[in-house]
This record gives structure tokens, C-alpha cells and sequence, in this order.
């Protein structure tokens, strides 16, 4: 059983995202200690791009604060690998294809076996193109997380058959970042990937509120959170840490209240 | 490699967002009917002909060619077209192709606003909603053509994000284009991006070498030595090439912009300077660092101030079958200036940079052979911002 797996073991996932290095790295690793200890149960970790067309304004700023501070994959490797002498729970990479292709796609995930990452997400990664990293991934047991999008109509038991660790459920057309609502029909996507796999699913885009993230997490297996936490860091800097987990604490525990209306 | 769709060799394919797939999926379904289709073609020969302006004129540029004293020079009329550019031989093709697909909006990215010009125009002409994205240093590098744009009725958004040129527009236009993709078609405007639009914009732009190959046959009763082009992503370039590809005798040289030089930062050549990468939807050459983060390029001509190659041309640069060369600012100016004095033609400053490696190449061929300079676009748009170059101010656009 993939270790991704194990993230969905204890009731409705929460996953965080954060952008490493921003506003620097210190930040970042304080930032992801709080977040294990406010229950988050598996942790997206942003390799910063110079160009991240998957994102909205949010994360795209975090992005560019983060490699004006000198970020690099080198110095985030490190990073995972002192955590790793603390953290047990799920990590994985959300990056895009040409840092790990620049990077050597054989060393980058040689890399991430050694340091402890356990998939990765990349959004430019679509599944036509997805044998351009699959094999390595396959011999270094990193999962490569595959995304559905409320535009995969046609598609999405073709994506789930092969999906590993868990799959990643876009819920609304765009961009990430925060959004007032979610009209996406999700329940009936669920229920096709559901037809086709057994791996857990989950929700992210536009999820900023325990209503939001309760909501999503009922229909799926849990709920992923990105730019509402990177506002906070935007917002507080070297203070947000304390915030982040403050916040993540909210989140887990709106998923565990044992009753849903 | 080649039986993966939409490849060039290791280049091309679809490097994009699930959001995106279907829809790429849809235009590549559509492309494949409509290419076919007799309907089709007659009706986009008849917009490129009576509306466009097509066949372009191919001129032979005799006072050049005395001046440089070596080959003789012609020169594919690109910029007598209507708008100014070849960039509405794509455009055509691909409103029509998105009207017959029943969308109603267009979106694009321009760089020097050629192509935000020539679809704001196609839009206008078929009655749709056009959006244009444009790098905010870009809007103040061109002001006339944003201005063009919006009287044309298109909304002209600036793009403020990372480096505020092309290569940010087309991150927006990719990111609004997952926002809405049900009434909007994406009119991508250089052979870039993923898979069909190569080959798509490739083939809407074929017809400059389908042209030069009927027009040189006719002038000079054989087909050039060298055919000559400015390349950002390549549009016109391959258009220029393509036709020739099979015919081995004929050079093919893609004019690359150096910027203030390749050995400096402030370059945009991507083969002189890049390495294969993925990004904006195609594996190709990119100018980027060691840690696969897209390099902050520049160029003076806005439209090849971007950090990447069409994957065609990546290609035909892997396979040796074309050349690359890099054109300085300096070089590309001085060719604007030249072409203006001694032929009476003001050529865009990215056509310049094509002029710029004539000037290079043309003594060094005898009086019998000949180069084709495709002038991609006319240089009114770009009269302001050489006068600053050249430090005269106060030059109204």
C-alpha cells in the first residue's frame, strides 16, 4: 500500500499546500511543523516556478516572493530531509513539469526517495503526456498524483484506472484560489472515480472555510487548502506560523465533527 | 519518437492543465474535419484573398541586392497584408475554425500586438467577443497597437505578472482559457503551445512558402538558395520554411533576437542560449536557469521577447535541416534604418532582424544565387520606440 494512502486512514483527510520559501525557508519548515501538529494529515509542499500558469494571483505572488528569496530545489530537498527526522505524515511535491524535467527527472526523484517525498503533483502533467516522468516514478516509489477537472467529461474513469496515491479533484474551472462558492457538480464526478478506483479522493481550488472544506470533504475523502494559507503567510510573515496551524486546527477539526447536516 | 501525436521528433506534445485537455481535444477533432473540408477551404481562401490581401507580393529588392553586391534579394511582402502582419493568415483560419465550432468569444496573447491586432480584426469581421492579453511593458512598447485593438472593439487586458511581456500574456491567456472554456476558443498566434496548435498555425501560415515556391519558380525559374525569417515562436518563419523542407538544396535560417547580445542576460535566443524544457503546453528549447525557472528574456521587438521555440523548429534545429542565427538590437535597428533608405520599406523591428543576417549573407553569395527575406510585419508600430532607441524624444506613436 502506498504511504499516500495512510493520509486517509483516520476519517476525512486535511491537506495543506504551502509554497516553500516563502517568504523563506526558516518560515516554510515552522510553518509545516504547526501544520503536523494541527493534524493536517498529509502536506502538499510547492517547489517554486517562475511561471505558474495552474495558479491564481495568490499563489502565483507566493511564487515569485519565494524564489526572489533565493529558494531552490536544492535548498528545499534539504529542507525535507531535516523534517523528515521529525515528520511522519505523507509529503508530497506540487511543482511543475520543467523543474523536475531541468533538474534530471532520474535525479529529482532519486532524490526524493532519499529525502522522504512520497508523490508528486504536477498540474502541466496531464495523463496523454504522464509517461514522461511514470517509469521513474515507478522505480523510486514516488507516486505521481493525477488531477480530474470538472472539464474531463469522457475522461475521468481513463485518469482514475491508473490513478495512484490518491487523486486530486479540481472542483471548478480557472485557477487556484479562493472562491465564494462551488457549483461544480462534484458528486457525480466522485461517483465515477469511484466506479474505477479504490484510492481515496480529494477535493481542492476555491476551499478557504471549515463550511467549504466540511462540504467538499463529505462528498470525497478529504479536502486540499493552498491559498488560504498562503494569504496568512502573506499577511504575517516570520509570525505566521503559529497562525497556519492555528488555522489548520480549524479545518481538521470542521472534518471531524461528528455530525454533517 | 514520431508515432506520438503531435510531435516533432522529442518536441511538441501537451504539457497543460486537465482542465484544458477536452478542449484541446475538441479543436484537434474540429482541425481534422475541417482541413478536409472543400467548404472550409473555400471559404478561408476567400477571406485571405479578398479580405486579407493574399497572395503577398514577392519583390525583388534590386537596390539591395546592388548594395550588397551578392545574392539577389527578394522580399515576401508579408506586411502588405491587411493588419499589417502574416499574423492574419493564423487568425483567419482559426476564427473561422472557432466560429465553426460554435464558440463565441476569442481570446490571444500578443507580444508586439501584431496578433492581438489581427484578431481583434477577425473577431470584428465575424461578429465575436475577442479578449487580448498583453504584457503591461508590452502595452507601453506599443501603445498604437493597443489602441488599434481596442477601436477594433477588442477588451485589452495588460499582464502585470512576472515579467509583464509575451511570455506572461500567454500564461493569462492560458489561465482565463481554464477559466472559460465553453463559448471561448484560445487563438494561440505562433506555431507554440500544446499540440494541435503547431501544426495548426503551421498550416494556416504554409501558404508565405506555398506562395514563394509558385512566385520564385515564376521570377527566377528555380526555387531560392536561402529563405530567411525572424523568429520569437516562429509563425512566420515556418510558414516561410515549410514548403521547402523536402527541398534540401534550399538554406532555411531562422533569425533569432540576441537582444544586447548572447552572451549577455538580456537575450531572447533560445537556441543560442537555451536548453530542451517544458513549458506553455510543448517540450522545446527554453532559456531558462539550472533550476528550470523560465529566464526573464529580452529583446527591443517585443514580438520575439520570449523564452521559447515553436517545437517544429526545435526540431528542424535537432535535425540539422535548419539554421539559426542570433541578431543583435544594434544589428536589427541598423537594418530597420537600412531597409527604409535603400528600398523606401519601414519593416517591423522583428522582420528587421531577418533583413539584419541579409545584409550578413547576401555578399557572401554569388550574383546567381538568391535569398528570400520574409518581411513578417510593417515597422509604423515600432517608429517611436527606434527614434527612442536612437535617443530623439518626444516622437508621437
Amino acid at each position: 500500500m502506498s504511504k499516500i494512502r495512510s493520509a486517509f486512514q483516520k476519517g476525512k483527510a486535511f491537506i495543506p499546500f504551502i509554497t516553500c520559501g516563502d517568504p523563506d525557508l526558516p518560515t516554510t519548515e515552522k510553518c509545516i511543523t504547526e501544520m503536523v501538529k494541527a493534524g493536517a494529515d498529509l502536506i502538499e509542499l510547492g517547489i517554486p516556478f517562475s511561471d505558474p500558469t495552474a495558479e491564481g494571483p495568490v499563489i502565483q505572488a507566493a511564487n515569485m516572493r519565494a524564489l526572489a528569496g533565493g529558494v531552490t530545489t536544492d535548498k528545499i530537498f534539504q529542507m525535507v530531509k531535516r523534517l523528515r527526522e521529525t515528520i511522519r505524515i505523507p509529503l508530497v511535491f506540487m511543482t511543475y513539469a520543467n523543474v523536475v524535467f531541468s533538474y534530471g527527472a532520474e535525479a529529482f526523484l532519486q532524490k526524493c526517495r532519499e529525502t522522504g517525498i512520497d508523490g508528486m503533483i504536477l498540474p502541466d502533467l496531464p495523463f496523454e503526456e504522464k509517461e514522461e516522468f511514470l517509469p521513474l516514478c515507478h522505480e523510486t516509489g514516488v507516486d505521481l498524483i493525477s488531477l480530474v477537472a470538472p472539464t474531463s467529461e469522457g475522461r475521468i474513469a481513463m485518469i482514475a484506472k491508473e490513478a495512484e496515491g490518491f487523486l486530486y479533484l479540481v472542483s471548478s474551472l480557472g485557477v487556484t484560489g479562493v472562491r465564494g462558492e462551488i457549483t461544480t457538480d462534484l458528486g457525480s464526478i466522485v461517483k465515477i472515480v469511484r466506479q474505477n478506483t479504490d484510492i481515496p479522493c480529494a477535493i481542492g481550488f476555491g476551499i478557504s472555510t471549515p463550511d467549504q472544506a466540511r462540504r467538499m470533504a463529505a462528498l470525497s475523502d478529504g479536502a486540499i487548502v493552498g491559498s488560504a494559507i498562503i494569504r496568512i503567510i502573506e499577511e504575517y510573515k516570520a509570525e505566521a506560523p503559529e497562525k497556519v496551524g492555528a488555522y489548520v486546527k480549524s479545518m481538521k477539526d470542521a472534518l471531524t465533527a461528528p455530525s454533517l447536516p | 519518437m514520431g508515432e506520438k501525436k503531435g510531435r516533432f521528433g522529442i518536441h511538441g506534445g501537451q504539457y497543460i492543465p486537465e482542465t484544458l485537455m477536452n478542449a484541446v481535444i475538441e479543436l484537434e477533432k474540429a482541425y481534422e474535419r475541417f482541413r478536409e473540408d472543400p467548404d472550409f477551404q473555400r471559404e478561408l481562401s476567400a477571406l485571405l484573398n479578398e479580405y486579407a490581401g493574399r497572395p503577398s507580393r514577392l519583390y525583388f529588392a534590386e537596390k539591395m541586392t546592388e548594395d550588397l553586391g551578392g545574392a539577389r534579394i527578394y522580399l515576401k511582402r508579408e506586411d502588405l497584408n491587411h493588419t499589417g502582419a502574416h499574423k492574419i493568415n493564423n487568425v483567419l483560419g482559426q476564427a473561422l475554425l472557432a466560429k465553426k465550432m460554435g464558440k463565441t468569444r476569442l481570446i490571444a496573447e500578443t507580444g508586439a500586438g501584431q496578433h492581438g491586432v489581427a484578431t481583434a480584426t477577425a473577431a470584428a469581421l465575424m461578429g465575436m467577443e475577442c479578449v487580448v492579453f498583453m504584457g503591461e511593458e508590452d502595452t507601453k512598447r506599443q501603445a498604437l497597437n493597443v489602441y488599434r485593438m481596442r477601436l477594433l472593439g477588442a477588451e485589452v487586458i495588460p499582464v502585470k505578472t512576472g515579467t509583464a511581456t509575451l511570455k506572461d500574456a500567454v500564461s493569462e491567456a492560458m489561465r482565463e482559457w481554464t477559466r472559460r472554456i465553453e463559448d471561448t476558443h484560445y487563438c494561440l498566434g505562433s506555431v507554440m503551445g500544446p499540440h494541435p496548435f503547431p501544426t495548426i498555425v503551421r498550416d494556416f501560415q504554409a501558404v508565405i512558402s506555398s506562395e514563394i515556391k509558385a512566385q520564385m519558380l515564376k521570377k527566377e525559374g528555380r526555387l531560392p538558395d536561402a529563405v530567411l525569417a525572424c523568429v520569437g515562436g516562429g509563425s512566420n518563419a515556418i510558414g516561410s520554411f515549410y514548403h521547402f523542407i523536402g527541398d534540401k538544396e534550399v538554406r532555411l535560417i531562422g533569425c533569432e533576437a540576441a537582444g544586447r547580445g548572447v552572451d549577455t542576460p538580456e537575450t531572447a535566443a533560445t537556441i543560442a542560449t537555451g536548453r530542451e524544457g517544458i513549458f506553455h503546453g510543448m517540450k522545446s528549447y527554453f532559456c531558462q536557469d539550472e533550476y528550470g525557472q523560465i529566464a526573464p528574456v529580452y529583446s527591443i521587438s517585443a514580438g520575439l521577447d520570449y523564452p521559447g521555440i515553436g517545437p517544429e523548429h526545435a526540431y528542424l534545429y535537432d535535425t540539422g535541416r535548419a539554421e539559426y542565427v542570433a541578431v543583435t538590437d544594434e544589428e536589427a535597428v541598423e537594418a530597420f534604418e537600412y531597409l527604409a533608405r535603400t528600398e523606401g520599406i519601414i519593416p517591423a523591428i522583428e522582420s528587421a532582424h531577418a533583413v539584419a543576417y541579409a545584409r550578413v549573407l547576401a555578399p557572401k553569395f554569388t550574383k546567381e544565387q538568391t535569398i528570400v527575406v520574409t518581411l513578417s510585419g510593417r515597422g509604423d508600430k515600432d517608429c517611436a520606440a527606434i527614434a527612442r532607441y536612437r535617443g530623439e524624444k518626444d516622437i508621437h506613436e
